[in-house]
């Protein structure tokens, strides 16, 4: 009883109360303890990813698993920012101390002004940002080898995204001033009518599925005993 | 250029995109100290942003009430629960224990799948139900055929008057299309067919959008290298 | 090999080679191309313009690095008509890594029009929780931030304890406007489902061009009163308020390598079926 179906009774009964607190305004106050608890639960989530994160990665440095150098970067990236917003500001807070600087960077804290700031905008930003730049070839690569036109359908597709790659920029107009026209007629009509069904699709598909698990019908998300 | 930091951007920029020539040790020691210092930032950023100002701080103020002069707020003691159940989510470790991070997983899929339901009901569902009960042709349409100047203004202008018709068959044959549980064949055949063909107009749109999109990706490196780190000035 | 089945059979790095020559010519040569503007982002620049002085706003900035690209020119441009029309601005995000990139376009633009932090604008920082905190920020902006991003409390900020017409702001139907730039998941969507309908908000949204597409629906139905779809989105925005930044420049780039994509695709089709053809013709 306590592995299953407490669970899911208090998916039931929290999902329940959500609901209720859109038709009942008295049950506000609890709705809002409710969220924040989900809130809550959410970042110790997160935190728990970055733990396995550790642990996974401290087994392959210690048991020199295949790429087990590479981890050697990872972990020293996650100590020192790590460090930094955690453990750093608690110590600073425990002994009171002033400021604590590195050169004319705050060592204590995540704002602008602040080691950990510049480690975010000099390390994870390019690296962050560049991961998705590299997208833009693997595009145009995919664009030359693999979309071929092999029906009506793949030439409908094909055509859409013609019209709109050349009428949402500026040389659609250069070239007729009718592109960008039709360009804003495909977005507004055909693409949208589209756009439109799968959103009621999926809107009612998501209602099912939240329904069922209001009901107690669905229960994959407790995974296997 | 003289600026160190600059010089760390720049090489962490031209690890990443050394990978387009071919998988290297400098593009994956790049990518394990990305995935290192986004774990770190994430946990710094949760522990100051969410856990101390929502959990510990309340917590520690209603526990201190408690067990202190003055008296606790309702509030601060429920987030003791919340407390509790964060906790729950770390028996994940423990082989024997693991079964009492289904407690907080279920209390968090029963929010998020309440506020869906309420959310895609109003939010989705009949507004754009509502939205798409429109009049065969446009109001106003056929006066802007008939004030339309130039062959793209009467292009689109004639366009115009066939939008909403097109909207409505549109909606309609795509969600023929998705409906399954009904053979397509004849005339919902047809029609799902054609639903099939809008999907594919959307598609392409899609398609053309996204390559916008990641070209801007690409754009935006291009300038920090070409502008801050060379100083070739790019902006303005 | 014919020439045709060597194109088909070209090497990937000579394709990377000529999309870095697409977007890099027009920028080291300062191609300029006037932007025409869309209706969506009309209806976006109208919203704001439509706002008075001493009007709040909620700003929802929530994308990461990745949508930088995107989602930065978006954002100083708004904070630029924002601040210019005298606006206050409650800041926040949902994503974890947004924070900063918030902080540091307030630093960028807030000292052009002299605006005071506490005063003029808030950052209240990162919150997780998703559709929970927007459901959460339409009753009580307090209870989901007790503390703003530098840990100040927010009776402190005078924007906060009398911005509303010299009453508190309390929570989002205290602001006269929804303003949203993201990315992905929490984002657009999200933000019209649970609050958009159920507070009553008006909102409009600048989006990355991946999302766009899918949230047209919601501008004809009214739900959104604007859309900025990625870069172009943003150029057009940078045009009608009559500041050209990133947006603006970097769209014959962006041309460019449209073209380019096209052609691609034409050629690469080209040789394929060209190829079959005579593949077919020999056996």
């Amino acid at each position: 009883m306590l592995r299953r179906e407490i669970p899911i009774f208090l998916a039931v009964m929290v999902g329940w109360f959500m609901v209720g607190e859109f038709f009942f305004p008295w049950a506000e106050p609890g709705g809002t303890e409710v969220q924040q608890m989900a809130v809550i639960i959410t970042a110790a989530g997160v935190i728990l990813g970055v733990a396995n994160v550790i642990r996974i990665n401290l087994l392959k440095v210690s048991r020199r698993q295949k790429d087990w150098q590479y981890s050697i970067f990872l972990l020293v990236g996650l100590i020192v920012m790590g460090f930094l917003g955690t453990v750093l500001p608690i110590v600073h807070a425990a002994v009171k101390g002033g400021a604590w600087t590195l050169g004319s960077l705050n060592l204590v804290g995540i704002t602008d002004g602040t080691v950990f700031d510049r480690l975010y905008n000099r390390i994870y930003v390019p690296l962050s940002a560049t991961m998705y730049g590299l997208l833009a070839f693997y595009i145009a690569s995919a664009a030359f080898r693999a979309f071929r036109v092999r029906s009506t359908e793949a030439a409908l597709l094909a055509a859409a995204a013609i019209i709109v790659m050349i009428g949402r920029v500026p040389l659609g107009e250069k070239i007729w001033d009718g592109i960008p026209l039709l360009t804003d007629w495909i977005m507004n009509v055909p693409q949208l009518a589209a756009k439109r069904a799968i959103l009621i699709g999926a809107a009612l598909g998501g209602i099912a599925t939240g329904l069922k698990i209001l009901l107690g019908i669905e229960r994959n998300f407790l995974g296997s005993d | 250029m003289n600026d160190p930091w600059i010089w760390i951007e720049a090489i962490m920029t031209l690890a990443i995109l050394s990978y387009l020539y071919k998988d290297n040790p400098i593009y994956k020691a790049a990518e394990y100290l990305f995935v290192g210092v986004a774990s770190g930032f994430y946990l710094s950023t949760y522990f100051q942003n969410v856990l101390v100002p929502n959990l510990f701080v309340p917590v520690w103020r209603g526990t201190s009430a408690l067990f202190g002069p003055g008296t606790p707020a309702v509030t601060d003691l429920v987030r003791v629960t919340s407390l509790v159940l964060a906790i729950f989510m770390f028996m994940r470790f423990s082989p024997r224990g693991a079964w009492l991070s289904r407690w907080p997983l279920g209390a968090l899929v029963g929010a998020y799948a309440g506020l869906a339901v309420i959310g895609l009901a109003q939010g989705d569902l009949i507004p754009q139900i509502d939205s798409n009960l429109l009049p065969l042709v446009a109001p106003g349409a056929w006066k802007t055929l008939a004030g339309a100047q130039g062959v793209a203004q009467g292009m689109a202008a004639f366009l115009g008057l066939f939008s909403n018709i097109v909207l409505i068959v549109g909606l309609l044959a795509t969600l023929v299309y998705f409906f399954f549980s009904l053979e397509h064949r004849g005339f919902a055949g047809k029609t799902a067919k054609l639903g099939i063909y809008f999907l594919m107009i959307s598609f392409g749109a899609s398609y053309g959008f996204t390559v916008m999109a990641r070209i801007s990706l690409a754009l935006d490196r291009l300038r920090f290298l070409f502008e801050d780190w060379l100083g070739i000035h790019i902006s303005g | 090999m014919s020439l045709t089945q060597r194109i088909e059979a070209l090497d990937r790095r000579w394709i990377f080679l000529l999309m870095l020559f697409s977007m890099s010519f027009p920028l080291i040569v300062h191609i300029r191309l006037p932007v025409r503007t869309s209706p969506e982002a009309r209806g976006f620049y109208e919203s704001i313009e439509a706002l008075h002085a001493g009007d709040v706003v909620y700003l929802a900035s929530d994308y990461d690095p990745g949508g930088k690209a995107e989602l930065e020119p978006m954002l100083l441009a708004v904070l630029d008509h924002l601040f210019r029309k005298d606006v206050k601005i409650v800041g926040a995000t949902l994503w974890p890594a947004g924070s900063p990139l918030l902080e540091r376009a307030y630093k960028t633009v807030a000292p052009k029009y002299n605006k005071t932090y506490g005063v003029d604008y808030v950052h209240l920082g990162f919150k997780e929780g998703k559709e929970n905190v927007m459901v959460q920020l339409g009753k009580s902006i307090r209870e989901v931030f007790p503390v703003d991003y530098y840990g100040t409390k927010l009776d402190s900020l005078p924007l906060m304890h009398s911005g509303f017409n010299g009453n508190p702001i309390d929570k989002l139907g205290d602001t006269k406007l929804l303003v949203n730039i993201s990315i992905g998941y929490p984002g657009t969507k999200e933000w019209v489902q649970q609050v958009r309908g159920r507070f009553q908000m008006k909102m409009i949204s600048g989006c990355a061009a991946v999302s766009a597409p899918e949230y047209f629906p919601y501008v004809q139905s009214g739900q959104l009163s604007g859309l900025l779809g990625g870069l172009a989105g943003a150029a057009e925005y940078e045009q009608l308020i009559g500041r050209p930044g990133w947006g603006v420049t970097g769209m014959a780039a962006q041309s460019l390598s449209h073209v380019t994509i096209v052609l691609l695709i034409l050629v690469g089709n080209f040789v394929y079926f060209w190829n079959r053809r005579k593949g077919a013709a020999r056996s």
